[in-house]
């Protein structure tokens, strides 16, 4: 079983751990000031149209944004259970975690699709491609408008993702990981929690009003 | 400072950095910080030739009130391209990525940076970036401003989207420069090297990455933003279909003030290492230097709003931003002061990097005293968008971090390169700069506050001697420029060897040789004392710093 190569600029392994870790919490603190700013144009037309934006999220697609939450949510279990597997070396489970972890990256996806979708044919595009007749506002525009670039971004985030996991699957197939060293598998799975987290905020704040 | 014996290598028989592996894919695949910071000093030397072309442009139209050598829309264009250039291409990445990256792991006692390869995407990263913003000014230019403002950004016929995306990608190499240096500073510092002896530079490259790390990814959001209501015609800052554009301004300034303080933090930093050295001297006050550079960092966060007086934000709103901002005053006051305290009995040497410091000493408090000025609120709003703001913020961003890049070009340059620049001309190009600067942007403060607005193509007759005087000024500055260029191209190929430490520097980076070899010290250093400590001898601090 290949040990990961030590950096030559790190005395010890434990070093480069900690290295490690420090640079993705500081990547993923930077992922969030990338969200934050949707979050404050959110909070910012919210205000000034309140009654639209109340109006927009009762008539938005529930059903597949819950269901959707639930996916995801129950994503993070699996990806956790992962790093809990490759602890006790046991490849075959991390393996099995990581690619249901992919699959129910694909199948929020796909609901997503199905949801787009819906939201097409019902004219609730973003900005001059609105025409959903059964709000015809310029709030309900705003709305639309958010969020289909915030789930937009999610979304490549979820595919950025499933490529990262992709590669720890292929790579702990492998067998490149040990008890001890697996420190990136776990950055890997520290990114797909973002993802998973941002989504638990867009949640209420686009299907729940 | 008398041009010091030469000091022989100590490890003649080890390669130095630069000749340790041979080859153009050595250079180009390289992990090593050093390579990676010449390769970034290339590419921010090209662009400030080129914003200083488009500089030199505008400048000469404006010889004339009305046409004088290229039409208004062209004008508009030059400006922006003027302003995207030196900004993201120069000002940002300029002294972090070259003299950062060179110089950090060096003063940390480390062998590179702790991620060696994410260092090596973020040149390549900040090439693409460029290119990509190149292309979308060879393909017309935007006529914007370098600020990108809603709601015209989404109508301009101009080419914005190719620009705004380069800046996002040229936002992700910054991101990712950023991260290294937080890690590295953290994780790699030699043995004894705690917090309270981090060297002054480590100190200002530190805070810079923290506002690197948090302001950049919204900027990037933001232009993104602006770059779908321009291609998409999504109308997020459009009024026409119930945006706002005066959020666009909070999320812009929201990055491009800390911006600001990414320019100057790390000039700060390097002028925090040339004082000492060149006066022989500790710092009047340490950690006055060091918890000031964090609190600008931390404050700039808080002061966006002094931009917008204009853009109808409240009153109360207005004079709090305005008092925020003097805290950034307090803490900018306070390394001045700490500075020429520092000169007081000291052992003044008048050697390039020294007179930059006087230069820089000037410009930026006069800089900083107008930036006072023009964050009241009740002067701002007879100032806002008049050519008083423009020289307000070159004499920051070239009188500041210009004077200071050129302060560690030559400061560093024994180290990069091992050789000694020709002193004389150093001085000359260094006064040349200083008066060329002055007589560009002084004029233009009496043009503002005469009434001049920026960015406007023609002007009344009245203007026209002052803004001659400019263009002169800006000719002079741009031949300093070259004539300090042009001396340590020379002195790359026939400067005196340097030997290890020419300056008599405590520093830690003084300690290895000049150039320095591929890991930097022939054994990891014990750095358990302070990098300004000049009551002991350079042989007592070698046989310190070697001590197990």
């Amino acid at each position: 079983m290949p040990a990961p190569k030590l950096g030559e600029q790190f005395g010890s392994y434990s070093v480069q751990e900690h290295a490690l870790r420090l640079g993705m919490w500081a990547f993923l603190g930077s992922e969030l000031l990338l969200f934050a700013g949707l979050f404050a144009l959110y909070a910012a037309y919210r205000t000034m149209y309140g009654p639209d934006f109340e109006a927009a999220i009762r008539h938005n697609t529930l059903w597949y944004g819950t269901i959707n939450t639930f996916i995801l949510l129950t994503s993070s279990l699996t990806v956790a259970l992962s790093v809990w597997a490759v602890r006790r070396e046991k490849f075959k489970l991390v393996v099995f975690f990581l690619f249901i972890t992919i699959l129910q990256g694909a199948a929020f996806l796909v609901v997503k699709t199905l949801e787009y979708v819906k939201h097409y044919t019902d004219g609730a595009l973003p900005g001059p491609y609105y025409h959903w007749h059964e709000l015809p506002t310029f709030g309900a525009n705003r709305f639309y408008t958010m969020y289909w670039v915030m789930t937009g971004l999610h979304a490549g985030h979820v595919i950025a993702g499933m490529c990262v996991l992709a590669w720890f699957c292929w790579r702990a197939h492998h067998r490149h990981y040990t008890a001890e060293h697996h420190t990136m598998l776990e950055m890997g799975t520290l990114y797909w929690h973002l993802v998973d987290v941002i989504w638990i905020f867009l949640w209420p704040m686009l299907y729940l009003s | 400072m008398t041009p010091p014996a030469v000091q022989p290598q100590q490890h003649p028989e080890v390669p130095d950095y630069l000749h340790a592996d041979r080859g153009i894919w050595s250079w180009l695949n390289t992990r090593d910080h050093k390579r990676i910071a010449l390769m970034f000093y290339v590419g921010v030397l090209f662009f400030l030739g080129l914003g200083g072309l488009f500089a030199l442009a505008l400048r000469t139209e404006l010889l004339t009130p009305d046409r004088t050598i290229m039409d208004a829309m062209t004008y508009n264009r030059m400006f922006t391209l003027h302003g995207v250039t030196m900004v993201w291409l120069f000002l940002i990445p300029s002294i972090p990525t070259v003299f950062g990256n060179f110089i950090l792991p060096m003063q940390l006692g480390a062998k590179d940076l702790a991620f060696p390869k994410l260092n090596l995407a973020s040149f390549y990263v900040y090439v693409v970036g460029a290119i990509v913003m190149l292309g979308g000014m060879i393909a017309g230019g935007t006529d914007t401003g370098w600020t990108f403002y809603a709601p015209y950004s989404s109508q301009t016929p101009t080419r914005v989207v190719p620009v705004v995306i380069g800046v996002f990608i040229l936002g992700i190499s910054t991101i990712f420069t950023a991260i290294n240096f937080i890690v590295t500073t953290h994780t790699l510092r030699a043995k004894g090297m705690t917090w309270g002896k981090l060297p002054l530079f480590v100190w200002a490259i530190y805070g810079v990455s923290i506002i690197m790390l948090l302001a950049t990814p919204v900027l990037g959001l933001t232009l993104l933003l602006i770059g779908l209501d321009h291609g998409l015609r999504l109308g997020l800052f459009n009024p026409a279909v119930g945006g706002d554009p005066v959020l666009f301004q909070h999320l812009f300034w929201f990055y491009s003030h800390p911006a600001v303080y990414i320019m100057i933090l790390p000039a700060m930093g390097v002028i925090s290492e040339v004082v000492p050295t060149f006066s022989q001297r500790r710092p009047s006050s340490y950690w006055a230097i060091a918890i000031s550079t964090i609190g600008i960092a931390f404050v700039g966060f808080f002061t966006w709003g002094h931009h917008m007086f204009v853009a109808g934000i409240s009153e109360l709103d207005a004079g709090i931003f305005g008092l925020l901002s003097m805290f950034v005053a307090i803490f900018s006051a306070i390394k001045v002061f700490t500075w020429v305290a520092t000169l007081y009995k000291g052992s003044i040497h008048f050697n390039t990097p020294m007179l930059y410091f006087f230069v820089f000493l000037f410009l930026f408090t006069f800089g900083g005293m107008t930036g006072v000025a023009v964050a009241t609120q009740s002067l701002d709003v007879h100032w806002t968008d008049t050519y008083f703001v423009v020289a307000h913020f070159h004499f920051i961003m070239v009188g500041g971090s210009l004077a200071a890049f050129l302060a560690a070009a030559h400061y560093w340059f024994p180290k990069m390169f091992g050789r000694l620049y020709s002193e004389r001309v150093g001085l000359l190009s260094a006064t040349g700069v200083f008066l060329g600067f002055n007589l560009t942007f002084v004029p233009q403060f009496l043009l503002g506050n005469m009434g001049m607005p920026r960015r406007y193509y023609s002007y009344p007759p009245r203007f026209q001697w002052l803004n001659d005087l400019s263009t002169g000024g800006a000719y002079l500055l741009a031949a300093a420029i070259l004539v300090t260029v042009l001396n340590l191209l020379i002195a790359l190929k026939w400067g005196k060897k340097a030997g290890p430490n020419p300056w008599r520097s405590r520093s830690f980076e003084w300690l290895t040789d000049s150039p320095p070899p591929k890991h930097n010290f022939e054994e990891p250093p014990h750095l358990g004392y302070s990098p300004y400590d000049y009551t002991i001898s350079e042989e007592e601090a070698r046989a310190r710093a070697q001590a197990r």
